[in-house]
């Protein structure tokens, strides 16, 4: 065991200055660092956390890609119209944009308060709006490997986007905008269940999402009532979104914005009233 | 200096229906160890974490460093350390790691391979959290409480689970942070920690203080001594015996019966005394087993304080 052969060797060095001889280690000099300083390392530490963690590495990166290319190259599912890595691409982005800023976040977050994690930080000089922008840049920073890691692998696939500046521009507020509805509803869900409920709660929803929401398949294949009620979910707003953009060179109607800034105001305010820091 | 680093005046805390703190009051001072010492459910971890400001307290007043722990919680907050009850650390997270992390927070922080070299740690860095040994968990968050060379820290049971080698680690740290001036306040229900580390010992039960004091003035510096014999012995007659009064109490376990002989002048007990004691079991025939001259301990005082039946 570690604890022993530790025990021993403290021991053994007798010269070596132990606690006692070398009081001065814990003379007071109390202060708070910079608040970016706290930042970029929480966001550090998160964005390796997460990293690390096998299951979300699953969701974030393995099942994306392992959609893309196996829709991509077979012809089991009907995807719409066009080049099948075309009508694919926007909507597996959409879905790894969704693993790690609602299941992945909502999922650490929730055994962090289960841990004490959260309310252990509490009693640092990090904020709660520090601890909020490290959370944010680390989704960020994964999302950016994500759609670097989809779009070489799309591009490899065949993958033809029309890119026009303005319509760029429009894919990245529609990103940006989803991470803002996706998160606001992680927080909610993991501030206030317990961390199992949250757990399967997030799962679920990213599955029945998944299903649900235009990720594989323009959702104008559902019957009309169905694609109607489908609309208002945040991932078919950014999925249909981000398909209008690449796919058809087109501008993402104000709708699909309209449907993520009600998301996210709403799942924003409840988080922000409900939100149990232990 | 004359303020205390920590002043309690009349804590009041209510979950729904029950009170857990019932009008407490103590202070601490710097360069001091102050131990909140009581039963199970006495009320120590809600003060203590009204003390962090993790609580609201419902009635009275907390003065850490002099400031309000809710209302200048900004302020406060990079000069004092807190060790929780347990956990507070990500599972996935590496030991030196979450360290530096908590290092990283604070202007002038202690240099965190050293620390972790101090506390045993350095073999462990690479360790994520969930698979440290318990011992290893705890002194990890002890290191957090102190990296940023905090004024005042809260332990919250810092040795609670701890095997021998890493309770003696602890204790030295204790030590070391008092030399250095920093405010100790922490819980325990072992009362060996209390009465060797602590300068100031505050027992609460249900809520409320009921004894404080140095672990001196708590033992009165009193001794008894103390035998068990196989077969029970004429109490009266040993009590009859002593020259200058005393009492003579029994504990029957099994078959063994623990004498307890106590002079009512606690300086009456001299090497006269002990040999009265001997002389009288000679006399009766009776073998004193165990037979030992016995400082009053803290537990004495808190089973006196707090009652015999058992908390859950």
């Amino acid at each position: 065991m570690t604890e022993h052969t530790t025990g021993t060797a403290t021991a053994a060095v007798a010269d070596a200055p132990t606690l006692a001889t070398d009081p001065g280690l814990f003379t007071p000099a109390p202060g708070a660092a910079p608040m970016w300083r706290m930042v970029a390392a929480q966001a550090g530490m998160e964005l390796r956390v997460m990293l690390r963690h096998g299951e979300q590495f699953l969701l974030t990166m393995v099942i994306p890609v392992l959609l893309l290319v196996g829709f991509s190259l077979t012809t089991v599912l009907d995807v719409g119209e066009g080049a099948r890595v075309d009508a694919l691409t926007p909507g597996i982005l959409a879905l790894a944009i969704m693993s790690t800023s609602f299941t992945g976040l909502a999922i650490g977050t929730g055994f962090e308060r289960r841990y004490g994690v959260l309310k252990r930080l509490g009693a640092t000089p990090l904020s709660r709006f520090g601890l909020l922008a490290a959370k944010t840049l680390a989704v960020l920073a994964v999302q950016a490997i994500q759609i670097t890691v989809l779009g070489v692998v799309a591009l490899l696939l065949g993958w033809a986007p029309t890119l026009s500046p303005l319509g760029v521009l429009a894919a990245l507020a529609l990103v940006l905008l989803g991470t803002a509805a996706f998160s606001s509803l992680a927080l909610l869900m993991a501030g206030t269940l317990r961390a199992e409920a949250t757990l399967a709660g997030a799962n679920l929803v990213y599955v029945l999402l998944l299903g649900l929401g235009g990720v594989l398949f323009p959702t104008s294949s559902f019957p009309g009532p169905m694609e109607q009620a489908v609309s208002v979910l945040p991932i078919t707003a950014l999925a249909s979104g981000l398909r209008e953009v690449l796919s058809h060179g087109a501008l993402p109607g104000a709708g699909a914005f309209l449907v993520l800034v009600v998301w996210t105001a709403v799942c924003g305010l409840l988080a922000s009233r409900l939100f149990r820091w232990e | 200096m004359d303020t205390p680093a920590l002043e309690v005046v009349d804590l009041v805390k209510r979950y729904g229906a029950t009170t857990a703190v019932t009008g407490l009051s103590f202070t601490a001072r710097r360069g001091a160890v102050t131990a909140l010492l009581g039963p199970n459910g006495a009320g120590k971890t809600s003060t203590i974490e009204i003390c962090e400001g993790f609580r609201r307290a419902d009635d009275g007043r907390v003065r850490v460093l002099g400031m309000d722990p809710v209302t200048d919680a900004t302020a406060l907050k990079p000069r004092v350390g807190v060790m929780p009850q347990s956990g507070g650390v990500p599972t996935g997270a590496r030991a030196a790691e979450w360290l530096r992390l908590m290092a990283s927070f604070h202007a002038s922080p202690i240099e965190p391979d050293l620390l972790l070299d101090r506390l045993g740690l350095t073999s462990a860095g690479r360790t994520p959290f969930r698979r440290l040994s318990g011992g290893q968990q705890q002194r990890l968050s002890l290191a957090c409480a102190v990296i940023g060379r905090p004024e005042i820290v809260f332990l919250d049971e810092p040795t609670a689970g701890l095997d021998p080698q890493a309770r003696m680690a602890t204790w030295d740290l204790v030590s070391a942070l008092r030399t250095a001036g920093v405010a100790v306040i922490l819980t325990t229900h072992h009362m060996e920690e209390a009465e060797r580390l602590a300068d100031h010992v505050v027992i609460i039960d249900h809520g409320a203080v009921v004894v404080d004091g140095t672990p001196e003035e708590l033992t009165g510096g009193r001794r008894d001594v103390r035998f068990s014999t196989g077969a029970p012995i004429d109490s009266e007659a040993l009590r009859a015996a002593l020259p200058e009064g005393g009492s003579v109490s029994t504990v029957t376990t099994g078959d063994r019966h623990e004498h307890t002989v106590t002079p009512d002048d606690p300086d009456a007990l001299g090497p006269e005394f002990l040999a009265t004691v001997t002389a009288w079991c000679a006399s009766a025939g009776v073998l004193a087993e165990d037979l030992r001259v016995r400082r009053r301990t803290l537990e004495d005082v808190f089973l006196e304080t707090t009652g015999r039946e058992l908390r859950d």
